[in-house]
C-alpha cells in the first residue's frame, strides 16, 4: 500500500524554511546558533526519530548515576520560539535534493499516523549522527550497545535483573577500550557489576593516547578493579547452557572471557542512508562527504556531526560537531565561515580517572619534540608535544593528573609563555599566563578568552560580570562538559584585576579575608573571641572602632562554634550571633519566634506528639508541619521561649537548630522498618546521621536525606548530603539542594558500609566547613572548587591532601562536645535573662502584636488589617496571647533589678525633670 | 555590645551600650518590618560610625543619628540618654 502523501501545509510565502534532520547535540547546536542570531523571515523545523528533544549524548554516563537525569540540552525555551518547530518521534525517510523536499513517516506505534508527509525546504541540514555497531562476529545479536538514553536505561535495568536472577554480582564484558567503552564500563561498575574490558590493542584509548599514556591508564584501571583483556578482538560469542555465565567471548589466541552481559562500544557507523539514497556523495567507509563549509555534493544540502565525512573521517566527538553546526549556521545566514581542522581534544569522565589529550598527541608533526613526565608509582603520565624549537604547543597527553589540560588546550598551536616542562605537574604545573583574546577557553561552547573579558567589562550584558554563576549564564562557558571552569574563573578574575575591580574574597569591610582564610587563621591562632580576632586580623585591626557587622559577626561565631563546640552564646559570643541563633529560635515577620524541636529523621512517638500539641494549645501557637518533616510552632514571644522549652526538654526534645547555620534535618523514608521495597534501614541511618551532626555549625544551613532504595522517596539527591540504599550498602551523593537554584547531588562513593559512610561524611562535612565561603552552600562550594566533585573525591575518598585523619578528629570532637543548646540555656539563669521582653519589665508582652484568626489558627495581622481595624472597618484583631495557665513550673528569669547592659545601671527611679525612666 | 528593649512610659525603646561605655537609645520599632525588634539586631560599625542592623531585613542604621545607612529608607528616631545616680534615663 502506498502511503498517503500530503504537502506540508505550513509553508509560508516569503519565509525561508530550514529543515534539520536528526536530534543530537549537533542539531541542537545548529538551531541554538541560528536562533541566537535572530534570523528574519526564517522558520526552522527539527525532525528527530527519538521521542525526546535533543539531549546530551556526551554526558550519557551521567544517566547511569541518575536514572532521572534527562540530559536535555540547553534551555527548553528554545523549543517555544515561534520560529522553531520541534518534531519528536518523526523519522525522515526520504530526501529529494532536486525537488527540495523531505518525507517524514512517523511510526504508528509511537503515536504517529504511520502516514508519510512530504515537506518542502529551502535548506536542509543532515545531522543524523551514527549508530553503535556490534562487532561482526557469530552470536553478535547477544551484544548490547551504548549509544542512547534507552540503551543506558536498558543496561541499568538488566544489571538489576541479573542480580536478582543470579543472586550474585553480575559480571559484564565491554568490548572496546576507547572513550565510550570506558564510559560504559564505568557506568556498569557504578551500577554494582564487575567488568572486564576487552580491547584489541595492547593499551586503552589508543586513538587519543600514546603508548606511555595508554599503559599508565591500563594500570590505573586495573587498580580500580577492572579486569583487562587486551591485544585481541573476539572471534565469536557463544551462549552457554546452564553454566555459571550466560555468554562466553571466544578469542583465537588468548583465553576466553565469560560474562552475564556483553556490551560493545567499538566505534561509530555513520547514519548516511538518507544521503546515500538521495544520491549525495558518500565515503566508501561511511559518511556524507562535506567540504570546509559543511556543504554536501548537492546544493542547499548540508551535513554536520558524526554523519559528516571530512577528508575521509567521521568525527565522533562533540567539539567538531559543534564547530560544524556553527559553520552552517553562519553560512545559512550569509556568512563566510569555514573550518580548517578539528579540535580532537578528549577528556574522559570516569570517577577517579583523570585522562585527557589534545592536538598532535603522537608527535606526527615534522620535527616535533616531546616533553614527558612519567611516574609509574604514582600513576601519572604527562606529555607535551612542541615544535622543534620548543616554542609552540602542538598537543598533549595527561593520564592520572589532567590538571594542566584545561589551561593548555586553548594554547594549542600558539607560543607557550614558558618552558614546556614548567606546565607539567612535577614542576607545579601552574604557570600564570595571559591567553590571547581568540584562544578558546571552552571548546564545547566555543567561548574564547576575549568573550570572558568582554563579559567582565560589561560589554555583553551592560553589567560587569564578576562571578562564575553570572559568567556561565552570560557566555555559556563551562556549561557543557565543565572541564574549562577553573580556567574560565582564572581568566575572569584576571580581567577583573585589569579593570581595577577588586577580586575581593573579603567577607565585608571589617575583614580582608575570605571565610576560608579567616577560618584558617582563627584555627591556627586559637583565638576565641571576636575582639581578639578583630585586633589581630580586622580591617582596621582595632576593636575599639571596628565592631564588625551583621555579616562577619555571625560568620566568626559560626567558626568559633565549629572549632570549639562550646555553648554558642558563651564567652561573649552571644552578641555575635545572628538574631535567630541568639534567641535559639527563628524570628518571624512580627518579631515573634517559631519553635522547632528536633525530630530525628522524622520519627516521633504519639506521646511526644501530644506534648507538642499541649504546648501549642497552652501558648496559643500556630502549628504547621514544616517543609523539612518537622513540626513548627509559631508566635512565641521572646520571654515565652524558656517556658515553652522547659516543657519540651522535659519531654525529651532537643533543639532542632532551625535557627542556625547548621544541620537542619535528615529527611528519611521509612525503609526496611515498614516498606516492602526497602533495602536498608533508612530510618536508623537517618537518626544516626542526625544525632551525629546535630548542632554542627557550618557556612550555610545543611539538609541531608536518606532513602531506603533507589525509588528515592526521601529526595536525598536534593540535599547537601544524600544517602541512598543499594543492595550492598549505601551510595553517598554530595552537593545537592532545593531552594531557589535546585541542584542534584553528585555521586561521591558507592556501596559503602555504615562505618565507611560515616567516615566519608565526617571528612566531607568538615572539609566544607573549613573551606567554604560565608553562606556558600555545598553545591556552590563544589562548583567553585577547582576540580569540583573530583577534587572532593580526591580529598574525601583518596585522601590526597593527607588531611582525612585531621578532619575525622575534628568531627569526633564535635560529637563528643555536643550539648543541647536549650537544655544548657535552661540550666543557667544567666543565659535565661536574655529572654526578657523588656529590661525593666521582663515579662511584659509586646502589646503592638495583633493577630487574625484564619483556618482556626492565629497569624500576625497585616498592616492593612491593622489600619482597617483602627478605622473600625476590619476584622477584630487579637492582641498577644497570654497563656491560660500561669507559669508555675518556671521561675521568671532573675533579672528584674539588674540591667543586662550594665550591672551598675538600673532602669527605675525618679527621673529628673524632662527625662523619663521606664517603670515596671 | 548587646541591645536591650525598655518600656519607657509605655514607649518601646532600644538601648545599646558599646564596649567604650557609649550609650544609645533609639526606636525599638523597625519601620520597614513594622515590628518591635530593633534591640535584637546586631551592633556593628560602618567606618567610624557605630551601627545597628535590623534583625528582620538587615537594614543598617547609624546608632548616632538613626539614619538608614544601607539603603534609602526611613530613619530611626534617636533619644538622648544618660545615667543619673545609677539610673538610666531617656529624654522624652
Amino acid at each position: 500500500m502506498s502511503p498517503t502523501q500530503t504537502r506540508d501545509a505550513i509553508a509560508l510565502e516569503g519565509v525561508r524554511h530550514i529543515a534539520v534532520v536528526g536530534g543530537g547535540p549537533a542539531a541542537h547546536r545548529l538551531v541554538e546558533a541560528l536562533i541566537s542570531r535572530g534570523p528574519a523571515d526564517t522558520r526552522i523545523s527539527l525532525f528527530t526519530e527519538e521521542a525526546l528533544p535533543p539531549y546530551d549524548r556526551v554526558g550519557l554516563s551521567k544517566r547511569f548515576e541518575d536514572p532521572q537525569d534527562d540530559l536535555l540540552l540547553g534551555d527548553p525555551v528554545l523549543w517555544e520560539s515561534p520560529k522553531v518547530t520541534l518534531r519528536t518521534a518523526t523519522p525522515v525517510t526520504a530526501l529529494d535534493p532536486e525537488a527540495k523536499t523531505i518525507t517524514t513517516t512517523p511510526a504508528a506505534d509511537q503515536g504517529g499516523s504511520g502516514e508519510s508527509t512530504v515537506i518542502s525546504f529551502d535548506e536542509v541540514v543532515l545531522a543524523t549522527g551514527s549508530t553503535a555497531p556490534a562487532p561482526p562476529i557469530e552470536g553478535s545479536e547477544e551484544i548490547a550497545v551504548y549509544r542512547t538514553l534507552d540503551d543506558v536505561d536498558w543496561l541499568t535495568q538488566r544489571v538489576e535483573e541479573l542480580r536478582e536472577e543470579l543472586g550474585r554480582t553480575p559480571h559484564c564484558a565491554v568490548i572496546g577500550g576507547g572513550l565510550l567503552g570506558l564510559e560504559a564500563a564505568g557506568g556498569l561498575k557504578g551500577r554494582g557489576a564487575t567488568v572486564t574490558i576487552v580491547h584489541s590493542r595492547d593499551y586503552l584509548m589508543n586513538a587519543q593516547l600514546d603508548e606511555g599514556g595508554g599503559r599508565t591508564l591500563n594500570r590505573l584501571l586495573a587498580k580500580e578493579g577492572y579486569d583487562l583483556h587486551l591485544g585481541e578482538r573476539p572471534s565469536a560469542l557463544s551462549v552457554n547452557g546452564a553454566g555459571s555465565f550466560r555468554c562466553t567471548l571466544n578469542f583465537s589466541e588468548t583465553s576466553d572471557v565469560s560474562a552475564d552481559l556483553i556490551v560493545a562500544a567499538i566505534g561509530i557507523t555513520a547514519r548516511d542512508e538518507l544521503g546515500r539514497s538521495a544520491g549525495l556523495e558518500t565515503d566508501p567507509r561511511g559518511g556524507i562527504v562535506i567540504d570546509q563549509t559543511c556543504a554536501t555534493s548537492a546544493p542547499n544540502v548540508w551535513a554536520i556531526g558524526e554523519v559528516a565525512n571530512y577528508e575521509g573521517i567521521c568525527m565522533g566527538l562533540v567539539a567538531p560537531a559543534n564547530a560544524m553546526a556553527e559553520v552552517v549556521a553562519d553560512r545559512l545566514l550569509g556568512g563566510e565561515a569555514s573550518f580548517d581542522g578539528f579540535d580532537t581534544a578528549a577528556k574522559l569522565k570516569l570517577a577517579g580517572m583523570d585522562v585527557a589529550s589534545f592536538g598532535d598527541t603522537f608527535g606526527h608533526t615534522e620535527g616535533a619534540l616531546e616533553v614527558v613526565y612519567a611516574d609509574a608509582v604514582g600513576g601519572i603520565y604527562q606529555k607535551l608535544v612542541v615544535t622543534d624549537d620548543a616554542s609552540t604547543l602542538l598537543g598533549g597527553v595527561f593520564v592520572g593528573d589532567a590538571t594542566p589540560y584545561s589551561s593548555l588546550r586553548p594554547l594549542l598551536g600558539r607560543e607557550l609563555p614558558a618552558e614546556p616542562g614548567a606546565f607539567l605537574s612535577a614542576s607545579g604545573g601552574d604557570v600564570d599566563m595571559d591567553l590571547p583574546d581568540d584562544a578558546e577557553v571552552c571548546s564545547c561552547k566555543a567561548v574564547c578568552a576575549g568573550h570572558i573579558r568582554e563579559a567582565v567589562k560589561g560589554e555583553t550584558t551592560g553589567e560587569p560580570i564578576t562571578d562564575m554563576g553570572g559568567l556561565k549564564k552570560c557566555t555559556t562557558v563551562g556549561t557543557q562538559c565543565g572541564s574549562c571552569v577553573p580556567l574560565a574563573k582564572k581568566t575572569m578574575e584576571k580581567e577583573m584585576l585589569m579593570q581595577g575591580m577588586e577580586v575581593s574574597k573579603a567577607m565585608c569591610e571589617h575583614f580582608e579575608h575570605s571565610r576560608a582564610e579567616l577560618f584558617e587563621v582563627v584555627q591556627a591562632t586559637q583565638l576565641t573571641s571576636f575582639t581578639e580576632i578583630v585586633d589581630r586580623f580586622g580591617s582596621p585591626a582595632d576593636s575599639s572602632v571596628n565592631f564588625g557587622c551583621d555579616i562577619c559577626k555571625p560568620a566568626v561565631a559560626s567558626m568559633l562554634a565549629a572549632l570549639h563546640d562550646e555553648y554558642i552564646l558563651d564567652s561573649g559570643r552571644g552578641a555575635l550571633q545572628d538574631t535567630n541563633d541568639r534567641a535559639l529560635a527563628n524570628m518571624q515577620r512580627n518579631g515573634t519566634y517559631s519553635v522547632m524541636p528536633r525530630i530525628p529523621a522524622g520519627e516521633i512517638t504519639p506521646d511526644k506528639l501530644s506534648v507538642i500539641a499541649e504546648v501549642a494549645k497552652e501558648f496559643g501557637l500556630y502549628t504547621k508541619i514544616s517543609a523539612a518533616q518537622r513540626i513548627d510552632l509559631f508566635g512565641a514571644r521572646l520571654e515565652q521561649l524558656p517556658k515553652i522549652w522547659m516543657r519540651l526538654v522535659d519531654a525529651g526534645f532537643e533543639s532542632g537548630q532551625a535557627y542556625g547555620k547548621a544541620l537542619r534535618n535528615v529527611k528519611s523514608c521509612v525503609g526496611t522498618t515498614w516498606c516492602r521495597y526497602g533495602l536498608q534501614d533508612s530510618v536508623a541511618m537517618g537518626i544516626r546521621l542526625e544525632n551525629r551532626y546535630k548542632g554542627l555549625r557550618s557556612p550555610h544551613k545543611m539538609k541531608f536525606g536518606v532513602s531506603g532504595c533507589a525509588r528515592e522517596c526521601a529526595e536525598a539527591r536534593g540535599k547537601d548530603a544524600g544517602v541512598i540504599a543499594t543492595p550492598e550498602g549505601w551510595n553517598l551523593y554530595v552537593g545537592g539542594n532545593g531552594g531557589a537554584t535546585p541542584v542534584h547531588a553528585q555521586l561521591l562513593a558507592k556501596d559503602l558500609d555504615d562505618e565507611t559512610l560515616i567516615k566519608y561524611m565526617d571528612r566531607y562535612l568538615m572539609y566544607y566547613i573549613r573551606t567554604a565561603d560565608r553562606l556558600q552552600r555545598t553545591a556552590r562550594w563544589m562548583e567553585e572548587l577547582p576540580g569540583g566533585v573530583d577534587h572532593v573525591y580526591d580529598v574525601v575518598v583518596k585522601d590526597t591532601l593527607g588531611i582525612a585523619e585531621d578532619l575525622e578528629a575534628a568531627m569526633a570532637e564535635h560529637v563528643d562536645r555536643y550539648e543541647d543548646e536549650w537544655a544548657a540555656t535552661l540550666k543557667d539563669p544567666e543565659k535565661l535573662r536574655r529572654f526578657r521582653s523588656f529590661i525593666n519589665a521582663p515579662e511584659a508582652p509586646d502589646t503592638d502584636l495583633k493577630y487574625v484568626v484564619e483556618r482556626d489558627q492565629v497569624r500576625p495581622a497585616f498592616e492593612e488589617e491593622k489600619q482597617a481595624a483602627e478605622a473600625g472597618e476590619g476584622p477584630v484583631l487579637l492582641g498577644p496571647v497570654i497563656p491560660v495557665r500561669p507559669d508555675a513550673d518556671v521561675d521568671p528569669p532573675d533579672g528584674e533589678d539588674e540591667s543586662m547592659i550594665d550591672e551598675d545601671l538600673e532602669l527605675v527611679g525618679a527621673p529628673a525633670e524632662g527625662w523619663k525612666a521606664g517603670a515596671p | 555590645m548587646w541591645g536591650e528593649a525598655a518600656l519607657v512610659d509605655g514607649a518601646q525603646i532600644a538601648l545599646v551600650r558599646l564596649s567604650d561605655e557609649r550609650l544609645f537609645a533609639l526606636d525599638h520599632w523597625d519601620p520597614v518590618a513594622k515590628a518591635n525588634v530593633m534591640a535584637r539586631g546586631i551592633v556593628g560599625s560602618k567606618g567610624e560610625t557605630p551601627t545597628l542592623a535590623s534583625p528582620i531585613h538587615k537594614q543598617v542604621y547609624s546608632l548616632v543619628t538613626g539614619e538608614c545607612l544601607s539603603e534609602e529608607g526611613p530613619a530611626l528616631r534617636t533619644y538622648e540618654v544618660r545615667v543619673e545616680d545609677g539610673n538610666l534615663e531617656v529624654k522624652a
